[in-house]
């Protein structure tokens, strides 16, 4: 018990835990309108794009201070958009390739200053490659409450600018019929996504803060129909692969937070594929499978009531396999869930000499009926 | 109705027309979509914009919602700018315009045509919803409200688009082709409903894709193909000739003559009198009939 509170009260665990439930929070919440307006490789080119303004925060600063590092990367990652707009505004140039050509630009330059610091042989530029990879370990009450400002700020815009929000990432043409302004709209939620990356800097770094833009808000989509609570949902996944990922790194044998803190939204995001109802892979399969055996059942249902018809004889018995002849399969699975349905009953019928045999029930009748006639239009 | 109230009358340019537009011209990069466009609608109509692919016929109906911006010409609603008039506008968009897999639900979606009334830092409320269930009743899929739309069969996702636009209480609805790819029953509903705003005096603007049905449900007819080449009551306007002049050599349709009521040389006019006499004076603001 007192190892778990000692754990806790750690100083340096405290605030990773406090700041990667932080960057989960933002993240998640503003992952979640990127991820809804088809832009999540926004958030891979602003983050790329926030290394640039990391150095130079630090050059004009000349010292390892958050507040002008994280201004610098706001900065750059903002340009880098503005780049992209600009690109793709004036030029023929498609959305993909505008962010593709203002991440690595952005990048490039950022990687060539940072190399420049680290040749001038400043004292304290030891850990500002940090930024690629994220160092939580190096967090700072102070950071925090700046990391929490932020969060804090954006949560704000979203809730005041709620159902602009909404409407200019569900349908802008029409946003735009109203009278909202749905260019300032747009930049203001890229602006956001800026926010999320600078929060995320530290925590994660530029190179894997994509990652933690896109995953919790893709997760929770699987499982809502709401924006509200895919929104909600996000902002609960993302803290859970913050504080997960922070857990592990402080249990384990000194494994990096960032990396883990991005695998646990990764797994939580394979989850959510595979299992959540409707939309999950495992869902989608089970219905297949549920309608492959029903259609096979159907069929099965209509050769009965041509055998019928033919015959002259609602009641008619027809031979298993006969049936099975007719099919080319074994229909003993089919005839089976059609008698459970109610659909057919076994008959007794020449018991020595012949194989089982199957009858249509009045219900059996019906539904073939039904379903040998075409759709109804509307 | 408070912008209506903004409009001074003495400022108002060509009122007595829903719609009024006046040398427009559209380009995309240097080439022209819409050429010289001189377009009068009468309120009170229901009228089709019709001609072939890439006649502008898009592109005319985003320009007078200031979409798209005319490299020519000034557009007037009901005698002033689309900016002074966006309250007494509704707006359908091709139903292809958005993601239907966005996480929301059909009555959600009808209530975003109130977010241009509520202004900003306003949530719907209760009212909302009530104006929203009343409009999606009025398309008869008010058993479908809590739907996710994703979920809803195309015909059902163009209700909800038009259940949209209704609750903006409009006096000039647009609509981007709004029966396409729909089924017979949501078709025979929206021309229902059409019918049934147009006779409590709402202008309608309908860009429609199938020339089958023009006569039987517009009263009045602009033929399109980057210029108008013809406009007025459908009787007048919907002869062999004219889409023979729209639609250039595809008229392989037209001539099997298999068009319900499509005038020839010298068939009488499909609808009569109604419309032919020109505008009424003045903008109609009929109150709305959308609660009968």
């Amino acid at each position: 018990m007192s190892g778990v509170a000692a754990f806790f009260g750690d100083y340096t665990i405290q605030n990773v835990m406090m700041g990667a439930a932080l960057l989960g929070l933002i993240s998640g919440v503003l992952g979640s309108f990127a991820v809804l307006r088809q832009q999540s490789l926004l958030g891979d080119t602003l983050a790329h794009a926030a290394l640039p303004g990391v150095c130079l925060g630090f050059m004009i600063a000349g010292a390892r201070e958050l507040s002008s590092i994280l201004a610098g990367a706001l900065f750059t990652a903002i340009l880098a958009a503005l780049v992209m707009l600009v690109l793709t505004r004036a030029s023929r140039l498609k959305t993909d390739a505008g962010l593709g050509i203002a991440l690595s630009v952005f990048f490039a330059f950022g990687v060539v200053l940072l190399t420049y610091i680290q040749g001038t042989g400043n004292a304290s530029q030891g850990g500002l490659d940090a930024f690629l990879f994220g160092q939580a370990a190096g967090i700072l009450r102070s950071d925090l409450y700046l990391m929490g400002g932020i969060t804090a700020f954006s949560l704000g815009l979203v809730a005041g600018f709620w159902k602009e929000f909404k409407l200019v990432s569900f349908d802008p043409v029409f946003a735009a019929t109203l009278g909202l302004p749905v260019v300032l709209l747009e930049t203001v939620l890229t602006v956001t996504i800026a926010f999320a990356v600078v929060v995320g800097l530290q925590m994660v770094g530029v190179v894997l803060m994509a990652a933690m833009v896109i995953a919790p808000a893709v997760g929770a989509r699987q499982w809502t129909r709401r924006l509200e609570h895919m929104v909600l949902l996000a902002a609960v996944f993302g803290v859970i692969s913050g504080l997960t990922g922070a857990l592990i790194s402080a249990t384990g044998q000194g494994l990096a937070t960032g990396p883990l803190i991005i695998l646990s939204a990764s797994a939580l995001v394979a989850v959510s594929i595979l299992v959540a109802p409707e939309r999950g892979l495992v869902w989608e399969g089970l219905k297949r499978w549920r309608d492959r055996r029903d259609l096979e059942a159907n069929k099965v249902l209509t050769t009965l009531y041509g055998l019928a018809a033919r015959h002259k004889d609602p009641g008619y018995p027809a031979e298993q396999g006969m049936i099975d002849t007719y099919h080319r399969i074994a229909t003993r699975h089919a005839l089976a869930r059609l008698a459970e349905r109610g659909l057919v009953e076994p008959v007794e019928h020449m018991r020595d000499q012949e194989g089982p045999h199957w009858a249509l029930t009045e219900a059996g009748i019906a539904l073939a009926q039904h379903l040998r006639q075409e759709p109804a239009s509307g | 109705m408070d912008t209506i109230t903004a409009v001074k009358t003495a400022d108002l340019h060509e009122p007595q027309w829903a719609v009024h537009v006046e040398d427009l011209t559209v380009s995309y990069h240097g080439k022209p979509v819409l050429w010289d466009i001189d377009v009068n609608i009468p309120p009170g109509v229901m009228a089709a914009i019709v001609g072939p692919n890439g006649a502008g016929k898009s592109t005319f109906l985003k320009s007078v919602l200031s979409l798209v911006k005319p490299t020519a010409g000034h557009i007037m609603i009901h005698g002033a700018p689309y900016r002074r008039q966006r309250r007494r506008v509704g707006y359908v968009p091709q139903r292809s315009s958005v993601d239907w897999d966005f996480p929301t639900t059909a009555l959600d979606v009808v209530m975003m045509g109130l977010y241009g009334h509520l202004g900003w830092f306003r949530y719907p409320g209760r009212q909302a919803r009530e104006q929203a269930m009343s409009a999606l009743e009025e398309v008869r899929i008010a058993d479908l409200a809590g739907r996710q739309i994703s979920q809803l069969s195309g015909g059902q996702q163009q209700r909800v688009f038009l259940a949209r636009a209704l609750v903006q209480q409009a006096d000039v609805y647009f609509l981007d082709e709004p029966m396409a790819g729909v089924d017979a029953t949501t078709e025979r509903t929206i021309v229902g409903l059409l019918h049934k705003l147009r006779d409590a005096g709402k202008t309608l603007v309908v860009v429609h894709h199938d020339l089958q049905t023009v006569a039987d449900y517009f009263d009045w007819l602009m033929l399109l193909n980057v210029r108008v080449i013809a406009q007025g009551p459908v009787g007048q306007i919907y002869t062999v000739e004219n889409l023979r002049k729209a639609y250039g050599g595809r008229v392989s349709l037209l001539e099997r003559g298999s068009l319900a009521g499509l005038r020839g040389i010298d068939a009488p006019p499909e609808r009569p009198s109604d419309v032919i006499g020109g505008p009424p004076a003045g903008s109609r603001s009929a109150p709305a009939g959308m609660q009968g």
